[in-house]
């Protein structure tokens, strides 16, 4: 930022500030008038958040951000400085604890950040400098620098092509790890290059860097000796990313023009910012309003200490003087210091030890996720991977699936299923029942014969050899290749997309071989193995405006044949009408089935026609201005008339169990979003393949394609479009409940809603400013009513804007963002949940999730029955401490109002300590773990169970108000049950009365029973660890309060509970109140149980829980108590 | 009976999957055990409460309750207590005048006598007991100020008390002992009791002055200075009474060595500070006669002969004298038997509730949901 400012200061003319120059080599260019060496950032990647310097006030300030940490620094500050009931310790070693242990952890993961930043920047790589090439880290390569990159290395920033070892110009990139796209893509070097780099002199002027991957816009001065100056328009087929790795070429150079963080991969990257759990943002809001109470109570408690005070005698009685320093002190001090004491002496209703409790159960649950085995996949010997705990329980809150195609829906493998010749289907078969394995499964009814004629054959899969784009791989260069590329005996394929290789390979297997292009020239080898010849004379490029491509090629015998495969939709109406319809239900019943289907149709041209259509394209292609648009008018002129052959259907292979998972989580009420970089086509069909969407589901189209077809200008056929959307989806749809029970019925038509990226960024950013609201919520509301949405030929920015968007709007619902590659980076950093799949493309997801998982299958689990799990169990957990912190606090609260409102504690010191580390903290620990309320078959078996949590219903305000309530009623049990008992204090047999320390030793005695009783009724899920860690505790404490009161302890000052405990229970009346009062304490409780449903039933039938009129008013009366 | 269901879940250990994997070392470790701690199988017992289960447990509360609570309640109501308030606030009571001329430096004591009448025999032993109104004695700052160790016979504590025990500390330049507002305060009204008996004359009711105090207090706790040193006089020589006592502590009942100084029992129960500001301490035994035929205190004109040296005015307090029999249960407290009582009878009311409410709707219930 301060370099580009510093630029602009430097650089003066106002080109500079929205282009950059470059000297390819640092060459000064004759006709400028100086060489100003302009600084550009090195190409030094930084992801680590710290460095050794700033760690420690870093961390510090930002773990004191967290509301809790700060409040429980200032109570330690309040406790050191005012003097208190209780000592600075008791608060000021949890939070040190918490502290480091946080400290450390986070210093961990930025230690193996700088590890991997490093791995990156001292990469060593080649520069080309005074004609010598030189090693070089990777971090110290400037702008300007020629690069050298050999096969299968990625490049080490952005660089302009400008020679390539292959005699054509070209180079191959796959870009897997930017966009997930794993073809191989062509990139050209800049025409009028001197093979000799070395005395190339030139400038690039190029726009600044921006992080859309698909635009590059720039040109180049070439300077040559004697010559006028040429220049040459750059665009993004010159430009080779950062992150891409050379594939299929040997050796390339290139001029870095973007560098470090300036490149577009890392423009795409999005700093990895802490994410907060919805959890711990109901922890924080149940924290405000028991800081709300702790403070209240402290305001009641101070002003009714003074009120008691001002009267005669209270304050002060002979019996109880003042210290000469007490007196001294000034009043509005002391009231306020009295404030603070109060608050100290409450401040145990706020649990340190809560997150304490909780980080430790975040961390040590995590485990069960990489100890679970039915993660584990056998082909890469590896299991689920945790990377943050923070999000255990968000797991079990998701709405919205982000999810991305390549490499996670399928395993993109292409794979070419059937054909459809002339109405007949073909399906490949192994058997050699028929005709080379070409087998005919059904046709038209009406018809005897049983076959497509021979001629019809021979030509469909001719047509099938000639009508792509794809490249025979040369032999030798490459013994393994990977499996995009594909290979069949020595023959490797290289193609911009993968399902013409399957179609190619499809063809092969039928006996038709395409043996390569040489010279224009394509060879075929028949099935008769006779070696066909023809020549290519035009190809008409695929776009996905047309959808469809052509080939112009003549054969021997002078024949000239057009051959054009496309989408349906852009083959039917270019055909005779007649032959479509033989067509159309077999292409109809593979694309809901999710294949990819194509047809195929060609034309014979006569010489005339051949003539006519020749020249036209020559000229178009030559045209200066406007040639897209001509090209495409001559395109659509050729491509007329022609008659269809027939249609392929190639599969996209899902991952295992894709349909499955997507069906389940669809039954959870999450809406699953594809989000893909790949074409529409493509990844509609996944969609159909994944039953995302079905035969029924209407879809709602807003894509470039959608926007061209009408004379109207883009932005008001955009409105227009949007308009009609919402009508359609929002507004004629019944209204859906709101809140929980969100029905799916089937009754309701369903409705897909498919948007592209073009799209997108005009809808985010649309023309007027004033839309870009109403835009944003219109496709907000048209996506929430459809089932599935599919957003198409996203750059990696995009995926994010729109998980942002989504998570942004109204309700902030949690969001899910699953991938494999480098490209789904943004959108899992930008999730609320980021989960990794352990794919094939590279390991940069998996780095940057927040879970990894080895493949799409496994969500179902990790969500269903770990995710529902731990939210439940958390969310007790929470819900239990601040209850159990309530009813330990009230009574001491109460008893103020006995004690002359003078700050004097009910419990002893010990047991204040102790009372959340010790005597009720492992019960709950356990609980946190190992509960299941629901057994995980029943939760992976009806996934309708997962919606019960959903929207965070544990901890909304409802039941946190039931168990505020619970803890205030039964600390109120409590004291006045003690007060009432003690209105004689006289309680043994032999008349010796009991003092404060035995009240407050008995109301704790029922408290911490009633406490851990509470959790054993909410205990559905004994194991032998629960059933110890219970009858423990409370063992503990009885043996603890036995062993404390049993000795004099020469570093205590007080003998407080000498003996306290003993005699209390050597009364009868002690031991009978405490049983009734536990008893009371938990009879709300009991009777709350017995009038809910009981839970077993989940366990009996795996119905959904139906209401039936039975009891529906009292649950309806008691739904939060189901927490 | 518990409706419950062991899920002890196929303990699946050597699955023919796993063999595979069981090469040497390496390929082993990173698969996940299939242990069923770590596959979350672990054997559980889950409870189901259901209104089966617990209706019966809310008849058995009842059922138990009841008869406890009425049990308690009789036994309290069976306690004879008799309680009479002698602080002097009334013009006409007899400690009127000793209240109102009350000051801490009189020389000559203030003696009052109060008469009431016992309507009611009291049997075996008859507790004494002082009771003390609106007097806060869980004060923060009052229940803070002492010093154990000093108690526990701490000779360094002796002379150098914790600063806890400001402003009761030191005074003329010698350290108090005991120190602390608490020990300062110590109760010191005397009181003593007499039967009128019918023929006129006056009998005094021997007073039990031991017994009163928590054994391990006066064994353990509270400890003398110097050991076994009879001479309490000498290990005190280096302190100073508490302000506002009359004597030293090392005569605070000079009659009986083992009951003087910190282990006077009259002073351990009054360091043992009350959870309320109304409380009684206990103060005196009337031990039953030998014979058991004529009970401890006869119905009948009594006086409690009052040494009042004890203030209570000043901060609006009150000061009572109580006798009352013990039971097994303690003093008189009809709140248990009630508690008892009422929980008992609302277990059975809600037991009786539930029982209509699961047979109405519960059968109507379970047909209904079977078929699904």
């Amino acid at each position: 930022m301060l370099r580009r400012r510093l630029n602009r200061l430097c650089g003066g003319d106002e080109e500079r500030v929205d282009s950059r120059t470059i000297y390819v080599g640092h060459r000064p260019c004759p006709d400028t008038e100086a060489f100003i060496p302009s600084k550009f950032c090195d190409n030094r990647i930084v992801s680590s958040k710290y460095t050794v310097w700033n760690f420690l006030p870093k961390n510090l300030f930002e773990q004191f951000r967290r509301i809790a940490n700060f409040y429980f620094l200032i109570i330690f500050l309040v406790q050191v400085i005012v003097d208190t009931p209780t000592s600075p310790v008791t608060s000021g070693l949890p939070l040190f604890f918490v502290i480091t242990v946080t400290a450390i952890k986070q210093g961990y993961e930025d230690w193996l950040r700088h590890k991997a930043d490093k791995e990156v920047n001292k990469y060593p790589v080649t520069v080309l400098e005074d004609g010598r090439s030189v090693k070089k880290e990777s971090e110290k390569i400037k702008v300007g620098d020629v690069v050298e990159v050999v096969e299968d290395e990625t490049f080490p920033c952005d660089l302009i092509l400008l020679q390539s070892s292959r005699e054509d110009g070209t180079c191959f990139v796959t870009t897997a790890s930017l966009d997930g796209e794993s073809n191989h893509k062509t990139h050209y070097t800049v025409p009028d290059i001197e093979k000799d780099l070395q005395t190339l002199t030139s400038a690039i002027e190029c726009e600044q860097p921006q992080p859309d991957l698909y635009k590059f816009v720039g040109r180049m001065h070439i300077y040559k000796l004697e010559q006028e100056p040429v220049v040459r328009s750059l665009g993004p087929e010159n430009l080779l990313l950062k992150g891409a790795t050379l594939k299929n070429t040997k050796k390339i150079y290139g001029v870095s023009v973007y560098t470090g963080m300036e490149t577009k991969m890392a423009l795409n990257y999005q700093g990895k910012s802490q994410k907060r759990s919805a959890v711990e943002k109901s922890i924080n809001a149940f924290l405000l309003v028991y800081l709300s109470i702790l403070i209240s109570k402290a305001v009641v408690c101070t002003t009714l200490k003074y009120v008691w005070q001002s009267k005669e005698g209270q304050d002060e009685p002979w019996y109880n003087q003042k210290t000469q320093k007490e007196k001294d002190t000034n009043m509005y001090l002391k009231m306020f210091t009295d404030f603070l004491s109060f608050m100290v002496l409450f401040n145990f209703i706020i649990p340190v030890s809560m997150y304490v409790t909780v980080e430790m159960q975040k961390f040590l649950g995590s485990f069960f996720i990489t100890w679970d085995k039915d993660f584990f996949d056998p082909e890469i010997q590896e299991g689920a991977l945790v990377n943050t705990s923070d999000l255990n329980e968000e797991l079990g809150q998701v709405e919205y699936v982000f999810t991305d195609k390549t490499g996670t829906l399928t395993q993109n493998n292409m794979e070419f299923i059937e054909c459809c010749i002339d109405g007949f289907q073909y399906r490949y078969r192994d058997t050699q029942s028929e005709v080379d394995g070409f087998t005919v499964t059904d046709g038209p009814v009406n018809k005897l014969q049983q076959k497509a004629g021979w001629e019809k054959e021979e030509l469909f899969l001719r047509a099938l050899c000639l009508c792509h784009t794809v490249q025979v791989k040369e032999a030798g260069s490459e013994v393994l290749v990977d499996q995009v590329d594909g290979i069949d005996g020595l023959l490797g394929f290289i193609a911009s997309s993968p399902d013409e290789i399957a179609l190619v390979k499809g063809a092969m297997k039928y006996g038709f071989t395409f043996l390569g292009l040489e010279s224009k020239s394509m060879k075929i080898k028949n099935r008769q193995n006779d070696i066909e010849e023809y020549k290519l004379l035009h190809v008409l490029n695929f776009d996905p405006v047309r959808r469809r491509m052509s080939v112009i090629v003549q054969t021997k015998s002078g024949e000239t044949l057009l051959f054009c495969k496309g989408a349906d939709s852009s083959i039917f109406p270019r055909v005779r009408p007649e032959e479509v319809d033989r067509i159309r239900m077999h292409v109809e019943r593979n694309a809901t089935e999710g294949y990819r289907t194509l047809c195929v149709a060609y034309k014979q041209l006569s010489a005339e026609e051949y003539a006519m259509a020749d020249t036209g394209l020559r000229e178009a292609r030559l045209a200066l201005q406007d040639r897209e648009e001509k090209l495409m008018a001559m395109y659509n002129q050729v491509e007329m008339g022609m008659s269809l052959i027939g249609a392929t259907a190639v599969e996209d292979r899902l991952q295992e169990e894709a349909a499955e998972t997507m069906e389940a989580l669809q039954g959870a009420g999450m809406k699953v979003w594809v989000l893909t970089g790949d074409k529409m086509e493509t990844a509609k069909s996944t969609c159909y393949a994944c039953r995302l969407f079905q035969r029924g589901t209407e879809l709602l189209e807003l894509t470039v394609r959608t926007l061209e077809d009408e004379k109207l200008n883009r932005d008001q056929k955009l409105h227009e479009l949007l308009q009609e959307y919402h009508n359609k989806a929002v507004k004629d749809a019944p209204p859906v409940k709101a809140g929980v029970t969100r029905s799916w019925s089937t009754a309701n038509q369903d409705y897909g809603f498919i948007i592209d990226g073009a799209t997108l960024s005009l809808l985010m950013n649309p023309p007027h400013d004033a839309d870009a609201s109403q835009y944003k919520s219109l496709f907000l509301q048209i996506c929430q009513n459809c089932t599935a949405v599919l957003c198409c030929r996203m750059a990696p920015l995009q995926k994010a804007q729109i998980v942002k968007m989504v998570k942004n709007s109204q309700g902030s619902p949690i969001t899910l963002s699953i991938g494999d590659g480098a490209n789904d980076v943004s959108m899992i950093l930008e999730a609320h949940v980021g989960i990794g799949i352990k794919g094939k493309e590279g390991r940069q997801a998996v780095r940057n999730s927040d879970y990894a998982i080895p493949k799409l299958k496994h969500l179902k689990k990790l969500l269903l029955a770990h995710g529902h799990l731990y939210y439940v169990r958390i969310a007790h957990l929470v819900q239990y401490f601040f209850y159990k912190n309530l009813c330990f606090i009230l009574p001491q609260f109460l008893y103020q109002f006995f004690c002359g409102y003078s700050q004097q504690p009910l419990y002893d010191a010990a047991y204040l300590t102790m009372y959340n580390i010790c005597f009720t903290s492992m019960p709950i620990l356990a609980y946190s773990l190992l509960e299941q309320h629901i057994s995980i078959e029943i939760l992976l078996h009806n996934a309708a169970l997962y919606r019960e949590i959903a929207n965070n219903a544990m901890l909304r305000w409802r039941p946190f108000l039931y168990w505020t309530v619970l803890g205030i009623f039964q600390g109120l049990m409590f004291f006045f049950g003690v007060r009432f008992l003690f209105s004689n204090p006289a309680l043994q047999d032999n008349g010796q009365v009991f003092g404060n320390w035995s009240y407050g030793t008995i109301v704790f005695t029922v408290l911490v029973f009633t406490v851990t009783l509470k959790l054993a009724l909410d205990t559905r899920h004994w194991t032998w660890i629960n059933h110890f860690v219970i009858w423990g505790s409370l063992a503990f404490y009885v043996f603890f309060s036995f062993f404390w009161g049993g000795i004099i302890w020469p570093f205590l000052k007080q003998q407080r509970l000498y003996f306290v405990f003993a005699n209390v229970l050597s009364s009868v009346s002690a031991w009978l109140v405490i049983i009734i009062l536990i008893l009371l304490s938990l009879l709300p409780e009991i009777l709350l149980v017995v009038l809910r449903k009981p839970r077993g039933h989940h366990s009996q039938q795996l119905s959904e829980d139906s209401s039936t009129d039975t009891n529906r008013w009292l649950r309806s009366l008691l739904s939060p108590t189901r927490i | 009976m518990m409706a419950s269901s062991y899920n002890a879940k196929d303990e699946d250990g050597h699955l023919p999957g796993s063999v595979g994997s069981g090469g040497p070392g390496a390929v082993k470790s990173k698969k996940p055990d299939n242990t069923a701690f770590k596959q979350q199988r672990l054997p559980a017992w889950q409870p189901i409460l259901t209104a089966g289960t617990v209706l019966p447990a809310f008849f058995m509360i009842g059922l138990i309750f009841i008869p406890i609570g009425i049990g308690l309640l009789v036994t309290s109501n069976n306690i004879k207590e008799f309680e009479i308030d002698y602080t002097g606030v009334d013009m006409s009571s007899p400690c009127f005048s000793c209240s109102q001329n009350y000051s801490w430096n009189s020389t000559s004591a203030c003696t009052c006598s109060v008469p009431f009448t016992l309507d009611q025999p009291f049997e075996s032993n008859v507790f004494m007991y002082y009771g003390l109104s609106n007097f806060y004695q869980n004060h923060r700052r009052y229940v803070k100020s002492r010093d154990d160790s000093q108690l526990n016979g701490d000779k360094s504590s002796l002379l150098n008390p914790s600063k806890e025990c400001e402003p009761y500390r030191t005074s003329d330049k010698k350290s108090i002992a005991p120190c602390g507002a608490i020990a300062n305060s110590l109760f010191n009204d005397t009181l003593e009791l007499f039967y009128n008996h019918p023929n006129g004359s006056k009998i005094t009711i021997h007073l039990e002055k031991t017994g009163i105090a928590w054994w391990t207090d006066k064994h353990v706790k509270f400890r003398n200075p110097g050991g076994n040193n009879n001479n309490l006089s000498s290990v005190f020589r280096d302190t100073s009474k508490p302000v506002n006592w009359h004597k030293p502590v090392y005569e605070l009942d000079p009659s009986d060595p083992d009951n003087n100084g910190f282990v006077n029992e009259d002073f351990i129960v009054w360091m043992r500070t009350a959870a309320l500001p109304t409380f009684r301490k206990l103060y005196r035994i009337i031990q039953k006669k030998k014979d058991n035929m004529t009970p401890t205190l006869p119905p009948g004109n009594y006086s409690l002969e009052v040494t009042y040296n004890y203030p209570v005015r000043s901060f609006d307090g009150r000061k009572r004298m109580i006798l009352s029999t013990i039971s097994w249960m303690g003093g008189k407290n009809p709140f248990l038997g009630i508690a008892y009582i009422t929980v008992g009878s609302v277990c059975f009311f809600l037991g009786v509730v539930l029982l209509i409410i699961h047979h109405k709707y519960g059968n109507r219930n379970n047909s209904a949901d079977i078929p699904n």
